[in-house]
């Protein structure tokens, strides 16, 4: 074997190995965030070797294109904030072993494999690498029991759809005789739409809704999120859920699409009931990592309308969206993470009290990100949900994006009563204290930037996602 | 025209330069937060100066453009001008801005320095709003301008503020949704997101329909359009003095002012078909929303609802679709701004001194504070519409064109005016005379600079109202442009072929 033949992988075996250094490392380093700024100077390695992996390898199982190119430099952002925010809060938890770090760059790597996946076998290696990490990740905290409830739960019900999308993948094997991406997409435009070939996309349709928490299968969702540690919270919500997004969109557009007419039904149904579920439920909530966690749930619905769109606008929509996500999601995490300190949970709508009176630079912040999930103009939000709406109706789907942005008003409700809360209610109690450290001051200082940033220029960013979805 | 500086882009982005600026002046130092809110807005209104001094009268183009490609992958451009529909918008807005520093400086105690950079904030976003020639860029403005509002009324506001707050903002935003589902609609089947190009499109009959339905649900919550009013009461009830002001000057124009620079030019078919639906509901609002100040025993409240009758003559001077109406409709928005702005801030001024807004708290008021009784009964008598003063001109353009449109609106439209001079004198005579309360025997009287915003205001008042041609002589071509192409609608042909020669 040459190294033409790995140079399309490249970047995952520097990933692989420094994540195995990064482990050894772990030993002799006394201090831990050491090992953390480890992980993100992989990182740097990694993305610098990007730009020379494209190509295909192992007779096109693996695929290194500008789409799953732009997939992993969402899943690189992820890492590089969560490990910002991690730092000081695996301290304050008293968590703070090295293997975390390890965990994250492995649960990444399984991402990036995902995303370059040509070939449903590989895409599973990827999914359970990632999602192995993930389950470990969410019990990190051994002595908080929610944190064990939470890894539990997330095993079981990833478990569950593995399972799904591996009788999925079988049925496909036995109907087309192939595993790659491609080839499947071949025979399924020769041979069309049979009753089996329909359950093994329901199948694998239900997998993805899994692991993206699409409704109904959304249920592990806000349990795990709430009892995660919360940097990794921050981490499940984006990368995970983008690295589905990548694979679903390939196996669906590439795979099954010849067959869209089919699915797109079943999948808009879902899109609403995600959005529905996510945007309503999350007006209940009084925990502010559950509340997230609805809303995180909400926003996958609308990402998927990009597949529903399909083709090039759908897809860059899609791409552009969970870009956008990924910074205004973890900006939100990271303020929550400001508020936990010793002996205070912080986790709580009613902690938010006052705060613009008393931490008046973190009320801001807060507001920003609140205000772009909420997708209010001129933050990033709104053009995320502005290409999607213009994908959603030059596909000719106007009642949907009807519907799509009637929930999204619907979610500026929720989205305004944090802020109702930092501004316009006043303080009880002691005051809470913030645990501001460099790194979350520099997770905060990026994602805010970001927010604004892409909001008022988003050129670069819609050239980028377009030209990675052409 | 040589100003040597980008007039419209310096008066957008001075104010919010100005806001964020403050962002590092020490929480403490409230009086250096408050000097430089005065210094920006003030130099913003010198610096728009040029807009009123340099406007050309005899177009109808769009004037003082400027224009910057902004995000090419959607063809959105940064573009800006002003025409006479627009200009005195921008003026008033930066006007009224300088009023709402100075009306605040004592009565905002917490959170001083936020207060500032929101009204800042606000200030940029509005006249960004009416500068826009770019359907995106618009847009941007129309939702940021709710942000800073948002927190305006929430934070700063009355007893009952976060529901007010929280009512304002959903109901204009499920409005504007419908809106930016019409805009995307617009730029697919167009391909552009330019306005003056757009004011010249002949779109097919049905999707005109649908848009402008589209877009009045943005518009007509804004204006507020009976039966969408309801967030206004709580609104502008709730909100601070300078909230208030903001909302009923400028804030609840843009309602209006997009129908104007949208609605009419885009979908003239469909604008002419629902005249009636219109007229009706603007009849409905001014009778209704009058009736209803009788019934009100809070001032604000009172005024809040005065709004909606008077919104209600600025629509149907506009559907009226004449030129008195339509001219009439606009100059009446500038004389609302102007003297509801003004009664808001005289209500700020009682309330406060006594933190109450029950009309039954007080009377025999005129003995107390004569100065400032006699400008209440000015401002009063200007909303009436006494001859003389700025509300009659416009009322009794309104008027005119609605007698124009169709006689029996016009009929209906005028007992709106007795109706006013009810609640208004009504109003009047419980505040400022009758038993002197004894609670507010003891108030002290209106200060210089308390005087001086509502002094400012009744120079217009006269100004409008003895010579409106001063300001009614920026519209004329404007209007009659806009009427051309509203009344004789995209299936003339001699229009097509003007609108492409003659051009923006």
């Amino acid at each position: 074997m040459n190294i033409s033949t790995v140079g399309p992988l490249l970047p995952e075996i520097i990933m692989a190995a420094s994540a195995l250094l990064v482990l050894l490392f772990e030993l002799v380093i006394r201090k831990k965030e050491t090992v953390g700024l480890l992980s993100i100077i992989s990182v740097a390695i990694v993305a610098y070797y990007i730009p020379q992996s494209f190509g295909k390898a192992f007779g096109g199982m693996f695929i290194s294109d500008s789409y799953s190119v732009f997939f992993k430099f969402i899943f690189f952002i992820n890492l590089i904030l969560t490990v910002l925010l991690s730092m000081r809060y695996l301290v304050i938890e008293k968590a703070n072993h090295g293997e975390y770090y390890a965990l994250i760059m492995f649960s990444t790597l399984g991402m990036m494999i995902m995303a370059s996946a040509g070939d449903l076998i590989v895409l599973y290696l990827g999914l359970e690498l990632m999602a192995l990490s993930t389950y470990v990740l969410a019990g990190f905290i051994r002595h908080d029991i929610r944190s064990n409830e939470a890894a539990l739960k997330y095993f079981l019900l990833g478990a569950f759809s593995s399972a799904l999308f591996l009788y999925g993948i079988t049925m496909i094997y036995g109907l087309t005789g192939t595993t790659d991406i491609s080839l499947i997409g071949a025979a399924v435009a020769e041979k069309g739409l049979s009753t089996p070939m329909f359950l093994a996309i329901i199948f694998l349709m239900v997998a993805f809704g899994f692991k993206i928490a699409l409704a109904p299968f959304h249920m592990w969702a806000p349990d795990v999120y709430e009892g995660a540690p919360t940097p990794i919270t921050a981490f499940m919500s984006v990368g995970p859920k983008a690295a589905g997004f990548a694979a679903f969109g390939r196996v669906f557009l590439t795979g099954f699409g010849p067959l869209s007419a089919d699915w797109t039904g079943i999948l808009i149904v879902l899109s609403i009931l995600t959005m529905a579920v996510g945007n309503i439920i999350a007006i209940q909530q009084s925990n502010i990592k559950r509340m997230l966690a609805y809303s995180s749930v909400a926003h996958a619905g609308y990402a998927v309308l990009g597949i529903i769109v399909g083709g090039t606008e759908g897809i860059a929509a899609m791409m552009n969206y969970l870009f956008i996500y990924a910074f205004m999601n973890i900006g939100a995490f990271a303020v929550v993470i400001m508020l936990r300190s010793k002996g205070f949970q912080g986790e709580e709508l009613e902690d938010y009290k006052g705060l613009a009176r008393t931490h008046p630079l973190a009320a801001a912040m807060m507001l920003i990100f609140m205000f772009s999930l909420a997708g209010i103009p001129p933050t990033a939000g709104f053009i995320g949900k502005f290409y999607l709406f213009k994908a959603v109706i030059g596909a000719g789907y106007i009642w949907l994006a009807v519907v799509a942005v009637i929930f999204s008003a619907i979610s500026a409700y929720f989205y305004l009563r944090v802020v109702m809360y930092m501004y316009m209610l006043e303080p009880e109690g002691e005051a809470v204290t913030l645990s501001l450290s460099p790194s979350l001051g520099l997770a905060l200082f990026i994602t805010t930037l970001a927010v604004i940033f892409i909001g008022i220029y988003p050129s670069p960013l819609l050239s980028f996602a377009r030209l990675a979805a052409g | 025209m040589e100003i040597g500086y980008p007039v419209l882009s310096t008066v957008i982005f001075l104010p919010v330069f100005g806001g964020l600026l403050m962002l590092l002046i020490g929480r403490n130092q409230e009086s250096v937060v408050k000097w430089t809110a005065l210094f920006f807005s003030t130099l913003t209104l010198v610096l728009s100066l040029p807009l009123f001094t340099e406007f050309d009268k005899t177009t109808y183009m769009m004037q003082f453009v400027e224009r910057k490609p902004w995000i090419p992958a959607w063809g959105v451009e940064y573009y800006v001008g002003i025409d006479g529909i627009s200009v005195l918008f921008v003026l008033l807005s930066a006007l009224i801005t300088i009023l709402c520093v100075l009306i605040s400086w004592n009565s905002i105690k917490i959170k001083v320095k936020e207060f500032y950079i929101a009204l800042l904030l606000i200030e940029g976003a509005m006249i960004g709003v009416f500068c826009s020639l770019d359907f995106f860029l618009f847009y941007i403005f129309w939702e940021a301008m709710l942000i800073p509002m948002y927190l305006i009324i929430g934070v700063w506001g009355g007893p009952r503020r976060v529901y007010a707050a929280i009512k304002f903002f959903l109901f204009t935003l499920v409005g504007s949704i419908f809106m930016l589902i019409g805009i995307i609609v617009l730029y697919l089947k167009t391909g552009t997101f330019n306005i003056p190009e757009l004011s010249q499109m002949a779109l097919p009959y049905n999707l005109q329909l649908w848009l402008f339905w589209a877009f009045f649900a943005a518009f007509a919550v804004k204006v507020p359009m009976f039966p969408l009013h309801t967030w206004l009461p709580d609104a502008h009830t709730e909100a601070p003095t300078a909230g208030s002001v903001i909302l009923a000057a400028i804030l609840i124009k843009m309602g209006a002012y997009g129908f104007l620079r949208f609605s009419l030019p885009f979908f003239p078919d469909a604008a002419r078909a629902m005249t009636p639906v219109m007229l009706g509901l603007s009849v409905v609002a001014i009778i209704y929303g009058g009736l209803i100040c009788f019934a009100q025993t809070d001032l604000k409240r009172l005024i809040a609802y005065s709004s909606v009758s008077h919104m209600g003559f600025v629509t149907l001077g506009i559907f009226a679709l004449n030129s008195q109406g339509m001219e009439g409709g606009i100059l009446y928005m500038i004389n609302h701004g102007i003297v509801t702005g003004a009664l808001f801030l005289c209500v700020g001024i009682v309330y406060n001194r006594t933190h109450s807004r029950e009309i039954s708290d007080y009377g025999g008021l005129a003995g107390v504070m004569p100065v400032y009784a006699g400008f209440f009964m000015l401002f009063t008598l200007a909303s009436i519409g006494l001859p003389g003063l700025n509300g009659f001109v416009s009322e009794f353009l309104v008027i005119l064109g609605g007698l124009k449109a169709k006689k029996l609106v016009g009929v209906l439209a005028a007992t709106g005016i007795i109706i006013s001079a009810g609640y208004m004198l009504w109003l009047y005579q419980r505040v400022f005379f009758n038993e002197l309360n004894e609670n507010i025997a003891r108030i002290e009287p209106m200060g210089l600079r308390e005087a001086l915003p509502l002094l400012t205001l009744s120079v217009f008042v006269f100004w409008i109202g003895i010579y409106p041609d001063t300001f009614l002589s920026f519209m004329h071509v404007s209007v009659n442009h806009l009427l051309e192409r509203v009344n004789y609608g995209v299936s003339d042909t001699m229009m097509a072929i003007k609108g492409m020669t003659g051009g923006y």
